[in-house]
């Protein structure tokens, strides 16, 4: 077995986002509270923290300010939002919470842009009754992130609590009795790609924090990191993935690339129009057709993101858009904004027009069409981040906390991260306490000193060994290129997992994610270079967007009804009853779906499994009702 | 028969690639492919077309694919760009040459090494200093404000629900600085890191200079100290190299002028105070 490095940490951070820093920076904050020994939180990302795909957030963060807004009509919208899926103590955690944590970025810097007073500006957004998306310019993801890294630096210094592991790939948790009722989180194995080796850290209380999986789709807004690696550790571990079959398209993708236009240019007045210049999105139900440049809020272009990505599709086959390679396209036309106005608010997207699709939004309209963009489902956790896993966190994109149910509405992502992520850290921080960690820095055996097996569990440093084994093992072995894999499975989401669905779609659909995953197991790994290995590395984490995927298609076929993201074009209505779905990996590897009542189990520390009968999901016994 | 004339997939351009492997030991190799393109492919789709169909051992960083991340800067044809915004049609009669980031040590083929950066930039304190405190502790916590009285409202919010006020004229005054995605691209235009290649550089000073500028920040006289120090603002010598490089309008070169006439001014401040 190789030799494995062992390292210790009160707390393993995976993911420097929006989610993971915000983990992180709690657990700082609580260390400069008390004036007990310093926690060691291990932030681990596998590209340095300011390259996540939280910097290229657009649009804005939510959270309520001033008289004419009330928490309870955020609560409101974010239910409305999600059709009947949402958990409201998670609703109402995050958006008490979402002001109060988007003030403590304005205190640590961000520029979020302003009113002539000084105070923080707001916009509105699609889904949110009132104006209060706080936003810098149209790119709020991108200061946020920074903000909040150059805030981590304060803390990352050689005593600090912080200890950066950057471009450290994590292959898999460590978990005692995993899908057991005493399952336990030991720690994570890492492969350090600098120095191109494995390591452990060992740690009693981990938050993934690894970003959403929708680059499985082959039009996707998202970075190529969003591969959905902490989702499928998740579920190797035991955890149940919730609400998966929702998966959010934007409205407004350049066609070909995939690449977001923020809602924000339709919050900011911009218009929707076919391929005649008629304002379409009227005739699908979104009227009353509102005045140009008057934007009414939840009406016309400022209708929920489903609904708009649904008229597209209605659009479509009626054969009102423009037919283009990429397919047919709308136009979202600004040019009514004028240049000043889009100089001062839209930048970002009138750069990214004239550079990815050639047009000048101020003089032209610019051609978009809907691309895969949100994974609202995902790791199943409280409100607070807790997984049914002791010791195991989940905040942000990865996780379902219930917030969203079954459609997320723009803009209250990031303060999840924030919320949950800070929520995560902290649950996290009291957990390695209450466990009575030793500590990265207590004993003989301090952290980062390259401790020995010795030091740590030697059962623990075992199984850690034999993961990283089998991972290092796929080097220079197999035949099937993992790109064709990549390829055809975005191809087959694009084609049948997309905004409306229907059994035989899914079936097929699940049927070529099998294939993919036996081709899988054969799959060809041409570099044997252990330093910087981003063939072996991007092949990794194929194999994780193939599981991930794998559970998405099944909760797909598995819910017969239309609701939110999910539109099924032969199960058009809306059940009675709201359920999630919940997919489950079994000791045979094979994937489960049961649907459990809203609210049935929310809270982690009680039940630990539904009351209800699973069933198998393979192609060959269809959707197994 | 012109080149636009033929079926799309019969279009190559030549791609030159500067080769290192992890250990070094081949430093100077170059691999030619002849990549396939249309309008819309990007120099970071080039390499990727390589990697999928000719040489999977090629390595290269990249994430957004939308210039935001900052991931994907290498040279191209002598000159630092970002892979993903740069597109290949622009070099098809020239063919393309494609190197890593200059003057930053190269771990494996087009990956650079980013630590020392991230070093430079952790030594200005690019975090927001309150007022009042000259020298902050490694760790303070936020003081919470009592939260708001929401009148009728059964939720509560938690949480500070204050912060500064700040005009969008005194935001102008340091967004253009804030831009900054840390690609590095004004490191590889910057001559004087060849003399003195721990100059903290352009973009370093830029952000330090983000936060000195920011109405909120009172660290000013701190990272003064830091500027002003042999391998702090002065081993630049104008040349604005930086500024026509960088891919977000940042204007490091005006960082750097407006660095070293603070030192200059704050000198005394500093001394004094010890
Ligand atoms: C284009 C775009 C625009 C958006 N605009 C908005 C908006 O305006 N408002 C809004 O509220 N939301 C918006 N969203 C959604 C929101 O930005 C994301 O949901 C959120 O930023 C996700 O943050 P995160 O911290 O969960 O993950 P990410 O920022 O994706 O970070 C994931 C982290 O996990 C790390 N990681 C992953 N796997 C591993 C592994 N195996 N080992 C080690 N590290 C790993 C990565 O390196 C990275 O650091 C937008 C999303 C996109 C794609
Ligand atoms: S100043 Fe410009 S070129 Fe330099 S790192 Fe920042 S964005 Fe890149
Ligand atoms: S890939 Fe993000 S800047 Fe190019």
């Amino acid at each position: 077995m190789t030799a494995l490095r062992v390292e210790r940490a009160d707390v393993v951070v995976v993911g420097g986002g929006g989610a993971g820093l915000s983990a992180a920076l709690a657990v700082a904050e609580a260390a400069a509270r008390e004036d007990r020994r310093v926690p060691v939180v291990a932030l681990v990302s596998k590209v340095y923290p300011m390259r996540s795909h939280t910097v290229a957030a657009e649009g804005g963060a939510a959270g309520v300010v001033g008289d004419d807004d009330s928490l309870e009509q955020h609560v409101a919208d974010t239910l409305a939002g999600g059709a009947g899926l949402c958990e409201d103590d998670a609703v109402r955690f995050v958006v008490e919470r979402a002001a109060g944590e988007l003030y403590r970025l304005e205190r640590w810097g961000l520029p979020w842009s302003r009113t002539d007073d000084g105070d923080v500006a707001v916009r509105r957004f699609g889904g949110m009754s009132r104006a209060r998306t706080w936003f810098a310019a149209d790119k709020t993801g991108f200061h946020l992130l920074h903000t909040l890294f150059q805030t981590s630096l304060r803390y990352s210094g050689v005593d600090g609590p912080v200890r950066r592991y950057d471009e450290h790939h994590v292959l898999d948790l460590v978990v005692d009795d995993a899908g057991g009722p005493d399952a336990r989180v030991r720690g994570v194995v890492v492969h350090d790609q600098h120095r191109g080796e494995p390591l452990l850290i060992e740690a009693p209380a981990v938050v993934l924090a690894t970003g959403g999986s929708a680059r499985a789709w082959g039009t996707s807004t998202n970075a190529g990191i969003c591969t959905g690696d902490g989702t499928a550790m998740a579920l190797r571990a035991g955890v149940p993935l919730r609400d998966m079959e929702f998966l959010q398209f934007h409205p407004t993708g350049l066609p070909g690339s995939g690449i977001l236009l923020t809602e924000a240019a339709r919050g900011e007045g911009g218009v929707l129009l076919d391929a005649d210049g008629r304002r379409y999105l009227a005739d699908y139900g979104l009227g009353p057709e509102t005045p140009v440049g008057a934007p009414v809020p939840r009406t016309m272009e400022l209708g929920p993101r489903d609904r708009l990505s649904q008229a597209f599709w209605h659009a479509d086959r009626d054969g009102r858009t423009i037919p283009t390679p990429d397919g047919g396209v709308v136009l979202l036309d600004l040019r009514h904004l004028g240049k000043e106005r889009l100089a001062e608010r839209l930048p970002l997207v009138t750069g990214l027009a004239k550079q990815f699709a050639g047009v000048d939004p101020a003089t032209e309209p610019v051609p978009v069409r809907p691309t895969a963009h949100y994974t609202m489902g995902g790791i199943r956790t409280d409100a607070r981040g807790a997984t049914g896993v002791a010791g195991l966190f989940a905040a942000g994109e990865c996780a379902s906390t219930g917030l969203h149910g079954a459609n997320r509405l723009g803009s209250n992502s990031l303060v999840e991260t924030l919320v949950v992520g800070r929520a995560a850290g902290e649950a996290a921080l009291a957990w390695s306490r209450a466990a009575g960690h030793p500590g990265a820095d207590g004993g003989a055996a301090g952290a980062g000193a390259g401790v020995g097996p010795a030091s740590a569990d030697g059962e623990v440093v075992d199984r850690a060994a034999e993961i990283a084994d089998r991972y290092l093992a796929m080097r220079g072995r197999g035949t099937e290129p993992p790109a064709a894999i990549r390829a055809e499975l975005g191809r087959v989401l694009d084609a049948d997992a997309g905004i409306y669905r229907d059994a035989d779609g899914l079936r097929r659909a699940l049927a070529t994610v099998e294939d993919l995953r036996a081709r899988y197991a054969d799959v060809r790994v041409a570099d044997t270079n252990p330093v910087l290995n981003t063939d072996w590395a991007t092949t990794v984490e194929l194999g994780a967007t193939l599981l991930v995927a794998h559970a998405t298609v099944a909760a797909a076929l598995a819910r017969e009804e239309s609701r939110g993201a999910h539109q099924r074009l032969d199960f058009p209505d809306v059940d009675d009853v709201p359920r999630h779905s919940e997919v489950r990996l079994d000791a045979g590897g094979t994937i489960e779906v049961a649907h459990v009542p809203v609210g049935a189990e929310h809270d982690m520390r009680v039940g630990k499994r539904p009351i209800t009968t699973p069933m198998s999901f393979s192609a060959e016994r269809g959707a197994g009702s | 028969m012109s080149e636009a004339d033929l079926p799309v997939e019969a279009r190559t351009v030549r791609l030159e690639v500067a080769r290192t492997s992890a250990d070094g030991a081949d430093a100077g190799r170059r691999d030619v492919f002849d990549v396939p393109y249309d309008d819309r492919t990007s120099v970071l789709d080039a390499l990727q077309w390589v990697k999928d169909h000719a040489d999977p051992t090629l390595t290269f960083r990249w994430s957004c694919k939308m210039a935001v991340c900052g991931s994907c800067g290498v040279m191209v044809n002598g000159r630092p760009v970002l892979g993903c915004e740069t597109f290949v049609r622009g070099y098809r009669t020239s063919g393309l040459v494609v190197e890593p980031l200059a003057h930053a040590e190269v771990l494996r083929d087009l990956v650079v090494d980013t630590d020392t950066f991230l070093g430079k930039l952790a030594a200005v304190q690019p975090w927001l200093v309150p007022a009042g405190a000259t020298r902050l502790p490694l760790v303070d916590a936020p003081a919470e404000d009592p939260a708001p009285d929401r009148g009728e409202d059964a939720l509560r919010a938690h949480g500070p629900s204050s912060g500064s006020l700040q005009t969008p004229g005194e935001l102008a005054a340091f967004k253009g600085f804030a831009e900054c995605i840390d690609c590095m691209l004004c490191y590889a235009a910057c001559p004087q890191l060849d003399p003195a290649p721990d100059f903290l550089g352009p973009a370093v000073v830029a952000t330090a200079r983000r936060w000195d500028e920011d109405s909120r920040d009172a660290g000013e006289l701190d990272r003064a100290d830091v500027l002003d120090t042999e391998f702090g603002a002065w081993p630049c010598i104008q040349v604005g190299a930086c500024t026509q490089v960088c891919p977000k309008g940042v204007d490091p070169a005006r960082a750097l002028r407006d660095a070293q006439r603070v030192a200059t001014e704050t000198w005394e401040a500093r001394s004094r105070r010890g």
